[in-house]
């Protein structure tokens, strides 16, 4: 297990003049282990494209310091650019090329031989299940296919670092799961991966680490795990099948919660600390009322709830 | 620094071949573009040709061919502006951005296809002109210098197409560019000569570097020249080499500079 770190980000600043560009950096930090998943998560606007696009030096910071692999984002961009794969929003692949002559130019750009090349091509349509598309244009390919095309470009020399921008954002369900299975295989394969997202249940699938983004700052970092047990409370969860249940529910259990109790339907929330006791007390607290609940659960916070406590406003999910 | 130079040529050929392998892949738009001029040559020679005065008589052809070639070199703008803009809109420009290529390279491939898209143009365009009667009249080094300033205006107004490309950004607002070229390609000595337009109108044609290529090709092919006796008309073949060199003195810098402006 190596402990080597791969992306180091200090203190990262950056103001766009107009400020209708994209949003600034803050002070934003960040450090990642080699052979790695982070996910960069945050709402629109937070922050994460600006920070992907400053690490992969194709745009300059204000102040502060990164490094990749060792090397200087604002010095050895040349360096650096020799060790990263992007993968933009957008997908970057020429539409009106096929996928196969994407491949084998972007190989060419990367400095290999003709050859050598046309053989990685192959190689990558291979492993990402693009073979038989190979010879259309990639204007005919699906949503999902041509963001594989995007990460088979992106991993034609092994990068130490693969930087994935909201790989899903826009696509169908099939897509997404496409794109997912595609991530992980590249993890597999032990490439480290900065994942920015909008999309909790994405972080949550994929990232090994997660760190939040708010306003051009990261507000909290960790496994999932850790996030969840950390900044939220575990939760019970009661269903009841009468609407009259739940306001009665929620002035028995205010004096256990610890916090908000949340409602939401008919599924009242409540926050609790002592997992098996709250259970236990709010088991006898029904049995006294006389309430017959449809569902009891005790879960951990979604990430959700954890981002709504630490920003104060939700992520679409 | 030798090998940084072998890999921005590499680099520049790969991205040369990309465009080509545009052409082979979507033939159709190149084609138009070639054609393109071709419909205008016989839309003013056949449709107006009629009522148009030339010094001695000869063939509206005669001196409406080169006007056309200069004009050809003009709406190449088009082509080179709508590739860059796209390749932008599209994150193919920071995908190259993000690869150990040379920056350079980017835009020498553009050139070189670019160019070599002109080239054929003007082949194209020379054998219609030869079929409808135009002729050159002096050696074949001069026809080919005539090409080569054509192609020299070209080559300014890339620089050109690539900084407006880079800093418009969007597709409406080529659109504008597009339309805008028109006006800009007949205030020229292209089509009539420039002293049959209001005094103004024709002062600010003469000094139009289109003026200066259309006028340098005319005297090189050895075809009639419209325009009256001006300095500017005068020193035509002079105009025609440094009008580009100027153009290209002011928007490369431009061009290399908001190239590096995506960065901020």
């Amino acid at each position: 297990m190596t402990t080597e770190r791969v992306i180091e980000a200090f203190e990262v600043r950056k103001n766009y003049a107009g400020g209708t560009e994209g949003a600034g950096l803050n002070g934003f930090d960040l450090e990642v282990s080699a052979g790695t998943v982070t996910g960069l998560l945050g709402p629109n606007g937070a922050g994460k494209t600006t920070a992907v696009r400053i690490l992969a030096t194709l745009l300059t910071m204000d102040s502060g310091e990164a490094r990749i692999a060792g090397y200087d984002v604002r010095r050895q961009g040349a360096e650096v650019r020799r060790r990263i794969g992007l993968v933009g929003q957008s997908a970057a692949v020429d539409e009106i090329l096929t996928g196969k002559q994407n491949l084998v130019m972007f190989g060419r750009l990367n400095h290999l031989g003709h050859a050598k090349a046309v053989r990685r091509a192959d190689e990558l349509l291979e492993r990402f299940s693009l073979t038989e598309s190979a010879a259309l244009p990639a204007s005919k390919y699906s949503g999902g296919m041509r963001r594989r095309l995007d990460l088979a470009a992106s991993l034609i020399v092994a990068p130490a670092v693969l930087f994935v921008d909201e790989p899903t954002t826009g696509l169908d369900p099939g897509g997404r799961a496409e794109v997912w299975s595609a991530v992980r295989e590249l993890v597999k394969g032990g490439t480290t991966v900065l994942l920015t997202t909008q999309y909790l249940d994405e972080a949550d699938q994929l990232a090994d680490r997660i760190s939040m983004l708010k306003a051009g700052k990261v507000v909290a970092e960790g496994t999932p795990d850790a996030l969840k047990a950390q900044l939220g409370a575990d939760w019970l969860d009661l269903v009841v099948t009468e609407q009259d249940d739940v306001q009665h529910i929620r002035q028995l259990v205010d004096r256990l919660a610890d916090g908000e109790v949340r409602v939401d339907g008919l599924r009242v929330s409540i926050p609790v600390k002592d997992r098996t006791r709250a259970l236990v007390e709010v088991a006898t607290l029904l049995q006294g009322a006389n309430i017959e609940p449809e569902d009891i659960t005790l879960r951990r916070p979604t990430l959700d709830e954890v981002f709504l406590n630490l920003t104060g406003s939700g992520v679409p999910a | 620094m030798t090998a940084r130079l072998g890999w921005a040529l590499a680099d520049g050929w790969t991205i040369t071949r990309r465009a080509l392998l545009h052409w082979r892949m979507q033939p159709w738009p190149v084609i138009f573009g070639w054609f393109f001029p071709v419909l205008m040559l016989l839309m003013f020679g056949a449709l107006l040709g009629g009522a148009m005065e030339t010094p001695a008589g000869e063939s509206y052809y005669e001196l409406l061919v080169p006007g056309i070639f200069a004009l050809a070199m003009l709406f190449g703008l088009e082509a080179t502006m709508t590739a860059v803009t796209t390749d932008v809109a599209k994150g193919v420009t920071d995908r190259f951005r993000s690869l150990p290529m040379s920056s350079a390279a980017v835009v020498l491939g553009r050139c070189i296809a670019d160019l070599l898209d002109s080239a054929v143009g003007l082949l194209v365009l020379s054998g219609a002109g030869l079929a409808l009667g135009w002729r050159w009249h002096g050696s074949m080094l001069e026809a080919l210098a005539a090409f080569g300033l054509l192609l020299l205006l070209r080559f300014a107004l890339l620089w050109v197409g690539i900084f407006i490309g880079l800093a418009v950004k969007n597709a409406q607002s080529i659109m504008a560019v597009q339309v805008l070229i028109w006006p800009i390609g007949f205030l020229s000595s292209a089509f009539v000569a420039t002293s049959t337009m209001p005094d103004w109108l024709g002062t600010i044609a003469q000094w139009n570097p289109l003026s200066a290529a259309a006028t340098a090709a005319r005297s090189l092919f050895g075809n009639p020249d419209p325009s009256a006796a001006s300095w500017i008309g005068d020193h035509a073949l002079e105009a025609a080499i440094i009008g580009p060199l100027l153009l290209t003195a002011i928007f490369l810098p431009l061009s290399a500079a908001t190239f590096r402006r995506l960065s901020n």
